[in-house]
């Protein structure tokens, strides 16, 4: 149950708890003892809407750094992740494995932020062995949604 | 001139009576409806490309008029995977132009001029006119709500006559969303083999089934050998536009309809057949998951009719609720046509089902979860509405 309600918030997280105990056939106050223990647990981490930006006036530019670190004695990781998350311009870090450690997906209003953020900030830090730096110059699909390409509903109204 | 040259057969089919309604709708702009019968659903994107491979990579020309042996073994093997039906791919499988092909070719191999074709109503709309076309006389069989519109052994016998050759039925149901159990069907199939009846299945909506499993007579002690099972890939994988479809039975009658096939249609399109196959191989992953979603919206629509205090009987099958409407007081066509009128929502009256199908109306939950509610509040709306103006004018 608590994977079905999670994978419901996760496409739509307008939904309130009612039409979500509608949809799993299961009582309202169920599914809010739930919603209550999940965010306890922080298992839900916040709630989030999926912008197309591209269709905004706001200017922005989004790069992924690919960051080769030196792994700590008892840290791993963890610690230089954990330190390099906490810069505001960076939405997201991830551990991967492969020909790099850290992907750093970060956010400036110019691309000269984003050097700078990079040369600044990432690249002097204990640890860090190397950056290589990637814009992004279009999204096509984002958490499961197209950016493009939803055609309209074309079947006519009625059809038996 | 065209007064003699068509057939009276076609003659007697009347366009039906709310050709008008459908006509409304069809052309009316920023209709939210939940009137198709049709998955929402894209074809699950491997079974697209296995499609586009065939065509750059496999024949495009006539497969065998049964269809790609290939595909039609696909077909044994996942009827007696999922429903335990045993039919051999060489002589008992033909691969058609969607489940509408296989019911014409199994009416026209069957009927003889005034012979009684049983269908359960409310009914797919298509049965009635290719059992007249075929010479045969059709004979509704009503179900009623208060049974779960399951077809009873008892209304099946009342309408069994000498002449009664054959019942179409189809379950799930196509627009109630019913189903039969198997003590239902075992039921049913006492009488038809008391009375020697043939059944023509039309089970395209069996792998949409909401907390029970699908059962096929044909799976029945002694039923084989007096079934035809017809289905298809249009609900169960998002294929309507690949016009591909199945039946499977005895020998003597698959060789019948093979040959009018033959002469009408020579084979199913190439490169949906090999569509096919990859569905049946690699896409039942997918059918889960579109049904757990159509799952949530049924529970969605079901409870928001009843919330409007509409009684709905609960669906187990297919895509569609059949909600009664009788006690606002409109025919199911009035209130189609106000519904579209006053609030832009499109549903199909009951009517259109045949008789037993008026005071209800048909709502698809083929749709996004946005439009079903949207259309939710809309007929609330409405209803509301309705239900005001009605004890005013009772005052
Ligand atoms: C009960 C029933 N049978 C058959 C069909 C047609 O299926 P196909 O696309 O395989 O011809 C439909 C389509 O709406 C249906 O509802």
């Amino acid at each position: 149950m608590r994977i079905e309600i999670l994978q419901i918030l996760e496409r739509d997280s307008r939904l309130t708890p009612a039409e979500i105990g509608v949809m799993l056939a299961i009582p309202q106050e169920e599914v809010e003892a739930e919603l209550e223990q999940l965010r306890e647990e922080n298992v839900i981490l916040g709630y989030h809407t999926l912008v197309d930006w591209e269709k905004t006036s706001r200017e922005f530019v989004t790069a992924q750094i690919e960051v080769k670190v030196t792994p700590q004695r008892d840290f791993g990781f963890d610690q230089i992740a954990q330190r390099i998350a906490q810069f505001p311009e960076v939405q997201s870090v991830f551990l991967y494995s492969g020909d790099f450690d850290l992907s750093v997906i970060v956010e400036g209003k110019t691309i000269k932020d984003i050097a700078a953020f990079v040369s600044d900030k990432l690249a002097v830090m204990d640890s860090v062995e190397s950056c290589k730096t990637h814009f992004i110059l279009k999204k096509y699909k984002q958490n499961g949604f197209l950016f493009e390409g939803n055609e309209a509903d074309e079947r006519p109204a009625i059809l038996l | 001139m065209m007064e003699n040259l068509l057939n009276k057969r076609i003659k007697s089919i009347s366009p039906s009576g709310i050709r008008k309604f459908f006509d409304i709708a069809n052309q009316m702009e920023n209709v939210i409806s939940l009137g198709v019968g049709e998955p929402d659903f894209r074809t699950p994107w491997h079974v697209r490309a296995a499609a586009v491979q065939s065509i750059e990579q496999k024949g495009t020309s006539y497969t065998a008029n049964a269809g790609l042996l290939e595909l039609r073994k696909a077909i044994s093997r996942y009827l007696e995977d999922r429903f335990q039906l045993e039919y051999n791919p060489e002589n008992q499988i033909l691969v058609t132009v969607g489940a509408s092909e296989a019911v014409d070719l199994a009416l026209r191999a069957i009927v003889e001029e005034g012979d009684e074709i049983l269908i359960p109503e409310p009914t797919y709309v298509s049965y009635l006119p290719s059992v007249v076309l075929a010479g045969g006389v059709a004979v509704p069989v009503p179900t009623y709500e208060s049974r779960s519109f399951r077809l009873t052994a008892e209304d099946l016998e009342k309408h069994i006559t000498p002449r009664t050759k054959a019942i179409v039925m189809c379950y799930p149901n196509n627009p109630t969303g019913a189903v039969m159990e198997l003590s239902d069907l075992k039921a049913i199939g006492e009488v038809l083999k008391e009375h020697d009846i043939f059944v023509i299945s039309d089970e395209i909506y069996s792998e949409l089934v909401y907390g029970i499993t699908h059962t096929s007579i044909a799976s029945l002690p002694g039923m084989a050998e007096r079934t035809l099972v017809i289905n298809g890939f249009s609900k169960s994988f998002a294929m309507t536009g690949w016009r591909l479809g199945y039946a499977a039975g005895p020998v003597e009658l698959l060789q019948a309809m093979t040959k009018i096939h033959q002469y009408a249609i020579m084979c199913a399109p190439t490169m949906s057949q090999y569509a096919g196959l990859e569905a049946l191989e690699n896409g039942l992953s997918h059918v889960k998951t579109m049904v757990a979603e159509y799952n949530q919206r049924r529970r969605v629509m079901v409870d928001g009719f009843r919330q409007m205090g509409l009684s709905c009987f609960e669906p187990q099958g297919a895509f569609y609720v059949f909600p009664r409407i009788s006690d606002l007081g409109l025919s199911s066509d009035e209130f189609c046509t106000q519904l579209l009128q006053e609030e832009r929502v499109a549903v199909v009256p009951g009517i259109a089902f045949g008789a037993s199908g008026e005071g209800f109306i048909r709502c698809s939950y083929a749709y996004s979860l946005d439009s079903i509610r949207e259309a939710l509040r809309r007929i609330d709306r409405f209803v509301t509405h309705r239900r005001r103006v009605s004890s005013n004018a009772a005052n």
